[in-house]
């Protein structure tokens, strides 16, 4: 059997955000892809199909979101990495499984181009109203990580990042994208494979008699995985559960497990936590912005500079967990934070929080007409440092 | 093939019951009554005891009669009682090949 | 002549199959999940199968804690979603042999829809349904199985809506082995389970099973004896019968058998045939 090894596509290309995906996909190595078709994430899928039979990979359209994810799941417990791809109306029949996937801590990576809504809204605008969805979708207590590019080449290099973190923390990880960015077609540069870093996930190296699938290790509370049919006769359940893996369903269990698997997040912010801060050493003013909205926010934050206003900006590339400690940090130092969002007040709401009032934090409603032009943005800026 | 073949078993002079060992295991059975009325020579019956979770486990009043058929085995949803076939040689070697071959109902 | 020994803890032939620090099972008494299980047991070391190369994938209700006990690799996931994980496995690792065990609405009801794609697509999987006519892990409401006029805790005054017949949706969805057996009929349901394990492609043993502390207990039909009873007075068997005759009436004649035996090709044999022309392998695991 000859296997190619062509996943990783070397050099310079023209591709939309979509196909930057897919092949950040291919390139961490992914190589299980199940999804059911929606507007706008199936050109991400599309892009998979013509290239995974080259790349080892396998291509499944399931019946409804909801299996997807599912399929994914138990995809990457074969030691696959897996991802889907779906949009904000997929993505909410997908909570269930975030619960699963977070309560067995399986690794894998959920695409979400989000779109204006809710409910079917308008497939094809940019929106950015899952990010509150991709915090809190689940029910009960746990934590996420999400990430958001705001370029194809970012959308290449963040869906790596996400296929690393997933492996390394044993946690879905979510990539909060839209169909501006989707669509949209410009130069990516793919480095050599050897240049590409990722983590794979801690595999369990003792003897099959003495596996616990929920023995953690103390430094980073993250239990080694193993693969099914290596003979470890594991058993897991969504179920609140001992180490052994058993259900055991008494409150000190629950609050153990609970713990562990917040813990295991909020422990390790500063390593998964991503930003992007410009000019906000002097800044009286800092737009925080994440995603596609980023792109104009950064714009606009220029402009100011230009005819001499002190604004910054700082850029989530990670949105979720929120770096909560440096929007607090420099709340300090400015007057006031910009939260420009294609959404009625989302990651406002945050950065207000963790303002703690020692910033006044103004939203602005960047409507999806508008992606693309900062002149509201830069009007927001002047009216308030005056 | 000539009658003379087919009256005797094959590699039996005559038929012998089966002998074995019947087990009960009292703490896993839930009471449940299966294999008191499943058995095909009404060895068991339940008794008036109590298992460490409170059901009356069944015993074997008829023991003799047991053929160690194992459909009280087969029928117990609890894992609570089965038996030990001791086999013949040729038992063993026809069980063997049974195996092997693609079971059907 | 055989003698009995009344011991406290001996060990048992499927000992080795079952997860032994977690038995007694939380099973009723009388209920006939236990009868599913050791005949899955019983299945399993009649073909001599490498358990290590086997994966249980349950859902929720009291039929979807069977991953729990079975020393295999196992998973315990969501309601009605035991299949699409189960899928998942399947193609992530196509040596092994995924076995789902899950109940009549975990598999027909939330599941109907996974369960008629699943069969359509024709994944190497072997479904072991148990079929209670109730869901009996949340107490006893009616379930999409539940004959007509039954009485449940949400069908007070006797079930109106028709019953789901699963070895019908099996067949009209394409499954290729299905087969239904009672609790009662240990012998046949073993073979079954060792058909449907054998056969490539997705195949359903539907496995009628008494609920002693709900659907007989509300419709005073006695424990789970007089039902195995019922079951031994009123079972059938019809080999080959067409599945629209298969749907059960309310205390009445219950018909038992292999239904369906037939060869598709499966869902791996298919990709494999088109990457095969198209010049590429695949490869089997990434294990």
């Amino acid at each position: 059997m000859k296997k190619s090894n062509i996943s990783v596509l070397t050099g310079t290309h023209t591709l939309t955000g979509s196909q930057a995906c897919a092949e950040g996909a291919l390139s961490a190595g992914c190589s299980f892809l199940g999804y059911y078709p929606i507007i706008p994430s199936f050109d991400i899928v599309e892009r998979y199909a013509e290239r995974f039979s080259d790349c080892d990979g396998i291509l499944i359209q399931m019946e409804d979101e909801i299996s997807a994810l599912a399929a994914v799941l138990g995809a990457s417990w074969t030691g696959r990495k897996a991802m889907t791809v779906t949009t904000g109306t997929g993505f909410a029949q997908m909570a269930e499984h975030i619960g699963l996937g977070i309560m067995l801590e399986t690794p894998c990576v959920i695409v979400d181009v989000q779109r204006d809504g809710p409910s079917e809204g308008i497939p094809c605008n940019p929106g950015a109203g899952d990010v509150m969805q991709a915090r809190w979708g689940s029910h009960g207590d746990y934590e996420i990580i999400a990430l958001s590019p705001n370029s194809p080449q970012d959308m290449y290099d963040l869906t790596i990042k996400a296929f690393s973190l997933s492996e390394k923390y044993r946690t879905p990880v979510v990539i909060l994208t839209d169909t501006n960015i989707c669509s949209k077609k410009e130069k990516i540069i793919i480095p050599d494979s050897k240049d590409i870093k990722i983590s794979t996930r801690k595999y369990f190296k003792g003897k099959k008699d003495s596996y616990l699938p929920f023995q953690y290790d103390p430094e980073d509370l993250i239990p080694p995985m193993v693969d099914v049919s290596q003979g470890y006769r594991f058993h897991v359940t969504g179920l609140t559960h001992d180490e052994r893996g058993y259900p055991v369903m008494n409150d000190e269990c629950q609050e153990l497990n609970v713990h562990r698997l917040v813990q295991k997040i909020r422990l390790f912010t500063d390593d998964i936590i991503d930003i992007e801060e410009e000019q906000t050493d002097d800044a009286e003013l800092i737009v925080v912005s994440y995603g596609v909205t980023s792109n104009d926010a950064l714009e606009a934050v220029k402009q100011a500079r230009k005819e001499g206003l002190k604004a910054g900006s700082l850029r989530l590339k990670t949105v979720w967990p929120f770096p909560e400690k440096k929007i607090t940090q420099l709340a300090k130092k400015i007057d006031n934070y910009i939260v420009p969002e294609i959404n009625y007040g989302q990651i406002f709401l945050e950065v207000e929080r963790c303002a703690r009032g020692e910033a006044t934090t103004h939203f602005l409603y960047h409507a999806s007409k508008k992606v693309g032009t900062s002149d509201h943005i830069l009007k927001l800026i002047k009216k308030t440092i005056k | 093939m000539s009658l003379r073949y087919r009256e005797k078993p094959f590699g039996f002079e005559k038929p012998t019951t089966p002998k074995g060992e019947l087990v009960i295991i009292e703490d896993r059975c839930k009471g449940c009554g299966f294999c008191v009325e499943y058995c095909p020579k009404d060895v068991l019956e339940i008794s008036d005891k109590y298992n460490s979770k409170g059901y009356h486990p069944p015993e074997a009043v008829n023991e003799d009669d047991c053929v160690y058929c194992g459909f009280c085995q087969m029928v117990c949803p609890d894992f609570a009682i089965f038996t030990i076939v001791e086999e013949t040689q040729v038992e063993k070697e026809r069980r063997e090949a049974r195996k092997k071959e693609k079971t059907k109902v | 002549m055989g003698n009995s020994k009344i011991q406290k803890q001996d060990k048992h032939p499927m000992d080795n199959l079952l997860r032994m620090d977690r038995i007694p099972h939380i099973w009723c008494p009388g209920c006939g999940i236990g009868n599913a299980v050791s005949a899955f047991a019983d299945a399993l070391d009649k073909l001599d199968f490498d358990l290590d190369q086997l994966c249980v994938v349950s859902g929720i209700g009291c039929t979807g804690r069977v991953a729990g006990y079975i020393k295999v690799d196992s998973f315990h996931t969501t309601h009605g979603r035991a299949i699409p994980y189960a899928t998942g496995i399947k193609l992530g690792n196509p040596k092994m042999k995924v076995v789902v065990i899950s109940g009549d609405g975990d598999l027909v009801s939330i599941g109907g829809n996974h369960f008629v794609h699943a069969a359509r697509r024709n994944i190497d999987l072997t479904v072991i349904c148990v079929n209670n006519f109730i869901y009996a892990m949340t107490g006893g409401q009616v379930a999409p199985t539940t004959p007509i006029p039954a009485y449940t805790t949400t069908s007070p005054f006797g079930n109106f809506e028709t019953p789901s017949n699963v070895p019908q949706i099996a067949e009209a969805s394409g499954a290729v082995y299905v087969a239904r057996w009672t609790a009662l009929h240990m012998r046949r349901l073993t073979y079954a389970i060792t058909d449907a394990l054998q056969r490539p492609g997705f195949s359903v043993v539907e496995v009628i099973s008494p609920c002693a502390m709900y659907y007989s207990r509300i419709n005073r039909l006695g424990d789970g004896l007089d039902m195995m009873k019922f079951y031994y007075d009123n079972s059938v068997i019809k080999h080959g019968e067409p599945t629209d005759n298969l749907e059960i009436d309310y205390q009445k004649e219950i018909i038992v058998g292999k239904f369906v035996d037939r060869e598709r090709p499966t869902f791996s044999e298919s990709l494999q045939k088109w990457l095969k022309g198209q010049g590429r392998v695949h490869s089997e695991s990434k294990s």
